[in-house]
């Protein structure tokens, strides 16, 4: 993308600030201070808030300096954890609320979509709320009715386009909803998961006509989603927030990686002693590192087995002491998993154990591992004693057989499992 | 994109407000949404209801026979000859013209606070749209109003000053601001402190009373209690109504002037209040 072209949004240093705990109601007198210092441009004596600083006293920053130019033309996924921003971000952009500090550029006309539906009112039809949603999104009845077949045609409930739209199932409502915001005459597209709802076949149309609408239309796409495959599909560009900060902003799929903790960090021994612990765990057992044997930049090859050593402190003595592997892609999804017998004798305090998996089946990617110490009972039931979720990152390689240099894992058609070849017999 | 679309849809949003902003441009712009929501007023308020739309001639009807009753017949308070039931069929189809106004607008934010949080349009949209439902309330009722009011002249019991009616737009335009202004004043210090919601219905009843709707004025004699009604910006345009569709009643060019003045500065500064409240107010709703 050229960077030269034309701005579609700009933001200069925003922050939004939120109050912490119950608003309004509190004190008048409080309320009037604070207006008075802010008629006379004074520091707001009831709220003392420090530079850069997320959490001050009663007030807490959902968007702490936000500096970001998107191009027109431009499919932009926005993602972070709960409560990184994204969706005051969304908000200040769409105008529902103003920012506390900093400016904001729009150039062109805005279509959001927070929320699917946004103004529908189950006791009219579903033609009457097409017009409604449409004139609140800012189209007027004229173009409402030039795209009114479009729209019905585009949302898939047909027949029922006269029918009080509080006997639509969830799905119809989606549709109809989102077939509205897509038909938009806007630069500009706002959508916050608005997918969630719709079957698979309607997903896909969705993104369709989104990715359509950035690269044909040359509108200004952005998109707000946990579900990275969406991300991956439409995104040319992806932002990352963390903290009310933009922490990255390029390349999708390296944002991805580092949302999900990703690949960049790969070493040779990892830390596992202060990472943040479920409670299911009874804390017996508390693995301190883990150190990736025989592997260079933790990548291992096709048939080679990985293995680790991992230390770990127990607070009893252990004799039948078991221990399970779960692989995660970096997409998150859990690919499989592999258990030890339970024959690892421990002592008490600190001890060593040296695994080796055999993940010959896995296919070339990026993976990460969430290791788990447990016992079986005499019931049969487990006890886990130490859960670590993303304890270490690593890498299988596959060299082709052929040398074929090009041969590359197409992961999102195949899958993260590669099996044996397959043996043609006759 | 053109530079010209460009430069059209060019927004700026920044943390500094200003005092005053009535973008009228914008709600211009969004005029097909006004209309859609002053139809949405009328087709919500009557769905699922058997009498449907004849709700609007019953309720004031109702209602006025009640005072004819109770003011005209318990009470017995004088109407000034004006038959009884035009009087109060007249009086309650302005007053429930400039209430509807006020306890509408009042809860703009609270009531539309899922669609403000989701989507930017023009705030002010909705009561506006709320002043042209009242608006056409109004007018349906008046042919009610007129109903009688044809018969009663014919019978020769009243004399409206007809050329006064052309006053009356005037009137409901004045009426329509000023209950905006206050409504929206309202609805904006509701999202903060909601005790305002409560005292909404109590007041605006209150309000009645302070105003001469269940009363001719002429029957307030001078003195304190005349000179609160007099000031009480509603007063002088009801007045005026009841002058020309009853011919009864008069105009008071004074206090006309500072019914106009008070809505003025009212509308002034609800729209003011209403436009630094809509930027956050979903941070407090």
């Amino acid at each position: 993308m050229n960077k030269n072209e034309e701005i579609a949004i700009q933001l200069n240093g925003v922050k939004k600030r939120y109050k912490l705990g119950q608003i309004g109601g509190g004190t008048l007198q409080g309320d009037l201070q604070s207006w008075w210092a802010r008629l006379r441009g004074k520091e707001d004596p009831n709220t003392k808030i420090e530079q850069g600083q997320r959490l001050v006293g009663k007030t807490f920053m959902a968007l702490n300096g936000v500096d970001l130019t998107i191009y027109k033309g431009e499919a932009i996924g926005i993602i972070g954890g709960n409560g990184a921003g994204k969706s005051t971000m969304l908000k200040l952009l769409s105008r529902v609320t103003a920012p506390t500090e900093g400016s904001i550029e729009i150039y062109g006309r805005i279509a959001s979509m927070l929320e699917v539906g946004t103004g529908f009112n189950g006791e009219m039809t579903g033609r009457e709320n097409v017009y409604m949603n449409g004139a609140i999104l800012g189209m007027t009845k004229a173009e409402i009715d030039a795209k009114m077949d479009k729209i019905i045609e585009f949302s898939e409930v047909g027949d029922f386009i006269d029918t009080p739209v509080k006997r639509y199932s969830s799905g119809m409502y989606v549709k109809l909803a989102f077939s509205v915001a897509a038909h938009l005459d806007s630069e500009i597209m706002i959508m916050d998961e608005v997918l969630a709802v719709g079957d698979m076949a309607f997903q896909q149309k969705c993104l369709n006509k989104m990715s359509d609408a950035a690269t044909k239309e040359g509108k200004t796409v952005l998109y707000v989603s946990h579900n990275m495959n969406t991300i991956r599909q439409l995104c040319t560009r992806c932002v990352v927030l963390e903290k009310g900060k933009v922490i990255f902003e390029g390349d999708v799929e390296e944002a991805i990686s580092i949302y999900l903790g990703g690949c960049s960090n790969v070493k040779k021994i990892y830390n596992c002693r202060d990472i943040a612990r479920e409670a299911i765990c009874d804390g017996l057992i508390h693995i301190n590192s883990i150190e990736l044997l025989d592997v260079e930049n933790s990548v291992i090859y096709d048939n080679q087995r990985l293995k680790i050593n991992v230390n770990y402190d127990a607070l009893e003595e252990f004799s039948n002491l078991a221990f399970r592997i779960i692989v995660f892609s970096s997409q998150a999804v859990p690919i499989g998993m592999a258990a030890s017998d339970a024959v690892i004798k421990t002592y008490k305090g600190e001890n060593q154990v040296t695994l080796s998996f055999d993940f010959s089946q896995l296919a070339a990617g990026n993976y990460n591992g969430r290791v788990v110490f447990y016992e079986v009972n005499q019931y049969g039931g487990e006890v886990i004693h130490d859960v670590v979720h993303q304890a270490f990152y690593f890498v299988k390689e596959k060299r082709d057989s052929t040398n074929d240099t090009t041969f590359v894992w197409k992961v999102r058609a195949w899958g993260n499992i590669s099996f044996p070849d397959v043996e043609v017999l006759s | 994109m053109d530079n010209e679309i460009k430069e059209k849809y060019h927004i700026h949003i920044s943390s500094k407000r200003k005092w005053f902003e009535l973008n009228l441009k914008e709600v211009w712009q969004y005029r097909d949404l006004i209309v859609l929501f002053t139809k949405r007023n009328f087709v919500l308020t009557y769905k699922q209801t058997i009498l449907g739309p004849a709700w609007i001639f019953l309720n004031p009807f109702i209602s006025s026979i009640i005072y004819t009753i109770v003011f005209g017949g318990i009470a017995g308070m004088s109407t000034e000859g004006v038959p009884k039931i035009l009087f109060y069929l007249c009086s309650n189809a302005i007053w429930l013209y400039f209430s509807t106004i006020i306890t509408k607008n009042a809860a703009t934010f609270t009531q539309n606070a899922n669609v403000f949080g989701k989507v930017y349009f023009p705030r002010l949209t909705i009561p506006v749209s709320n002043v042209l439902s009242a608006m056409v309330q109004f007018l349906v009722q008046m042919s009610m109003v007129l109903v009688f009011l044809v018969y009663y002249v014919i019978k020769g019991e009243v004399t409206p000053n007809w050329w006064a009616f052309l006053l009356i737009p005037g009137i409901l335009v004045h009426l329509g601001v000023m209950g905006l202004g206050f409504g929206i004043i309202i609805s904006s210090l509701t999202t903060k402190y909601r005790d305002l919601a409560i005292l909404v219905t109590f007041g605006v009843q209150l309000w009645m009373y302070a105003t001469p709707i269940v009363y001719p004025l002429t029957q307030i004699e001078n003195g304190f209690l005349k000179t609160v009604i007099m000031i009480n910006p509603v007063t002088a345009p009801v007045e005026a109504f009841r002058f020309a569709v009853l011919g009864q009643g008069s105009i008071h060019m004074g206090f006309i002037v500072l019914s106009c003045i008070i809505t003025i500065s009212v509308a002034l500064l609800g729209i003011m209040i209403f436009n630094r409240v809509e930027k956050n107010f979903m941070d407090t709703v």
